[in-house]
């Protein structure tokens, strides 16, 4: 199922992820502290993207009925992760009113 | 061919929408659209893996089915207070997915290159640590276990025996693969024991930083997963989440003055209790009757709320003295320490989640310049983030913290139960200064008498 690196490949995704980093770190920094836990359970959702590994991992191992139940596995588990990650968050996020929505909820 | 093309396309527009959703996250206006847009992106991500050529869908479908019952139910179900829990959880279920993904990659093909097995090494590894220890970070929070450190003698050597252990199985079995399917099982289950073992000598007040870090490994987990399946868009959502995770524990280690290494190897409580200058001066408290014709005379009011103010299920009655005050004419915000609640930017959850609008939320640094305006700041369940020690006592343990200055205000309203010491074990001097009254009694109870008075006068 998987894709054979070699050192050129491996050099452009090193860079992709070097540079990966400095915008994220860029990005971070710009949230302000009120917004750090659905920040915190937004980025966790995101890091849910391992579902695309899940899914390969699964879909891409025919012949194996090991690798199918782990796979499976893994796909519930990162789907959790995910839908959980993004309800949770949106929720968190409804929560937050300015002051003419808060007053005229009344 | 060119149904890769499409796929990889769509990956780079996925990897452009969590960009776009974490970039919106920056303010509260934007914040939910950001959310939706950052899910929009996943979606796509995984609309784009299935058309993959040669998949088989079956059990796909299963596992996406189960995986979204129960991520809905959990995520609907959870209160705001429960939130670092439910964070820690989620956190631990992308770690075992990571986990099984390596196991099933290995499995099905146990020969791969060096460069592949060390990826598969490492998303088992740091998938294996962050599922546990988001577990153990998780009991500790429910006080399904002690939130005390747990230690015994030993443990960093033991610790530092299971990291030893780790890394040369790793190193043997990248060097050889296909023959070592045990010590693959090995390094599995090392990797799941270690992560017991490296959470549970950690407090239960700090694991909001060991989410926060656990966090920042599953973004790295994911990194290596791109790494094994060559996919640029793992890699950047991956480093995107471990940026936001170093980045936030970065945040908390400094508000809380103290070294990422102090937080994880120390077990706070243990430190030794500094003496710190003995307090001089008296008490002044306070009848909630008294307190209110101050409050009424009040042009501007600060609440600085801490977790206490949770605890008592506190925030919608203060959120409705808010309200009097600002009819009264004052002007009313809240003052919000960034270790306040229990994990970075909780209590603004917890209260919005009572209706204060976000306008009134104000972060330290924004209040501080101008504190010595306020007439009043009302401290609510909070004490380390206001104890002026923090400035220039030395002594103090909590010597360096950033604190909210409320002893600069005119006057401050400690609401607090008894005199005990707060979290870090200090007594705090803001309670003896001479601009300071203290409010005996539960938070609550007290907050309901002061919006009594405003509701009789009126």
């Amino acid at each position: 199922m998987e894709t054979q690196l070699d050192a050129l490949t491996l050099i452009d995704l090193i860079f992709l992820f070097v540079i990966a980093i400095f915008l994220g770190a860029e990005l971070i920094s710009k949230v302000p502290s009120t917004l750090h836990t659905p920040l915190m359970s937004g980025s966790n959702a995101i890091s849910g993207i391992t579902i695309v590994g899940a899914i390969l991992a699964t879909g891409l191992t025919p012949g194996s009925t090991f690798c199918t139940v782990l796979g499976t596995l893994a796909v519930a588990f990162a789907t959790i992760n995910v839908v959980g990650g993004y309800v949770v968050t949106d929720r968190m996020l409804g929560m937050f009113k300015s002051k003419q929505a808060a007053g005229g909820k009344k | 061919m060119s149904l890769n093309i499409f796929i990889s396309i769509t990956y780079i527009i996925a990897s452009v929408l969590f960009i776009i959703g974490l970039k919106q996250l920056s303010s509260p206006l934007t914040a939910k659209r950001a959310n939706l847009i950052s899910a929009l992106g996943m979606l796509l991500a995984i609309v784009a893996t299935m058309l993959t050529k040669g998949l088989e869908f079956q059990w796909i479908f299963v596992g996406l089915a189960i995986g979204t019952v129960i991520g809905v139910f959990i995520a609907l179900k959870v209160a705001m207070t429960g939130m670092p829990q439910m964070v820690a959880l989620l956190n631990g279920s992308g770690g075992l997915a990571s986990v099984l993904v390596g196991w099933a990659s290995y499995h099905y093909q146990p020969a791969s290159s060096l460069l592949t097995t060390i990826s598969t090494y490492l998303a088992v590894l740091i998938g294996g640590i962050t599922f546990t220890g988001s577990v153990v970070a998780w009991a500790k929070l429910q006080e399904v276990i002690t939130g005390k450190p747990i230690k015994f003698v030993g443990q960093n050597i033991v610790n530092s025996l299971l990291l030893l252990a780790l890394i040369g199985a790793g190193i043997i079995y990248c060097m050889n693969p296909a023959e070592n399917y045990p010590l693959f099982i090995v390094i599995l289950t090392v990797s799941l024991i270690f992560g017991v073992m490296s959470v549970i000598p950690i407090g239960g007040a700090d694991m909001p930083v060991v989410i926060s870090l656990l966090n920042s490994y599953s973004g790295m987990a994911g990194c290596a997963t791109g790494f094994v399946l060559n996919n640029s868009m793992l890699i950047v959502a991956g480093a995107l989440v471990g940026a936001s995770g170093i980045i936030l524990t970065q945040i908390m280690c400094k508000a809380m003055n103290r070294s990422l290494a102090n937080v994880l190897f120390s077990g706070f409580g243990s430190v030794s209790t500094a003496k710190s200058t003995a307090i001089k001066g008296e008490v002044k408290s306070l009848k909630p009757e008294d307190a209110y014709l101050i409050l009424e005379a009040a042009r501007s009011v600060v609440f600085v709320p801490g977790y206490g103010l949770a605890v008592a299920q506190a925030q919608h009655v203060v959120r409705e003295l808010a309200e009097l005050l600002e009819k009264n004419g004052a002007e009313v915000k809240f003052a919000i320490h960034p270790v306040a609640g229990r994990m970075p930017g909780h209590m603004n959850i917890l209260l919005a989640e009572a209706n204060v609008p976000y306008e009134q939320l104000a972060e330290m640094d924004s209040i501080n310049p101008t504190i010595e305006t306020i007439d009043v700041a009302v401290v609510i369940g909070a004490n380390d983030v206001v104890n002026p020690a923090a400035r220039h006592d030395k002594a103090s343990p909590i010597y360096g913290m950033p604190i909210i200055n409320v002893d600069k205000a005119k006057t401050v309203f400690v609401l607090k139960r008894s005199m005990a010491t707060g979290f870090a074990g200090v007594e705090n001097e803001l309670f003896y200064y001479d601009n300071t009254r203290m409010i005996f009694g539960d938070a609550k109870q007290t907050v309901q008498a002061l919006v009594a008075e405003f509701k009789s006068s009126v």
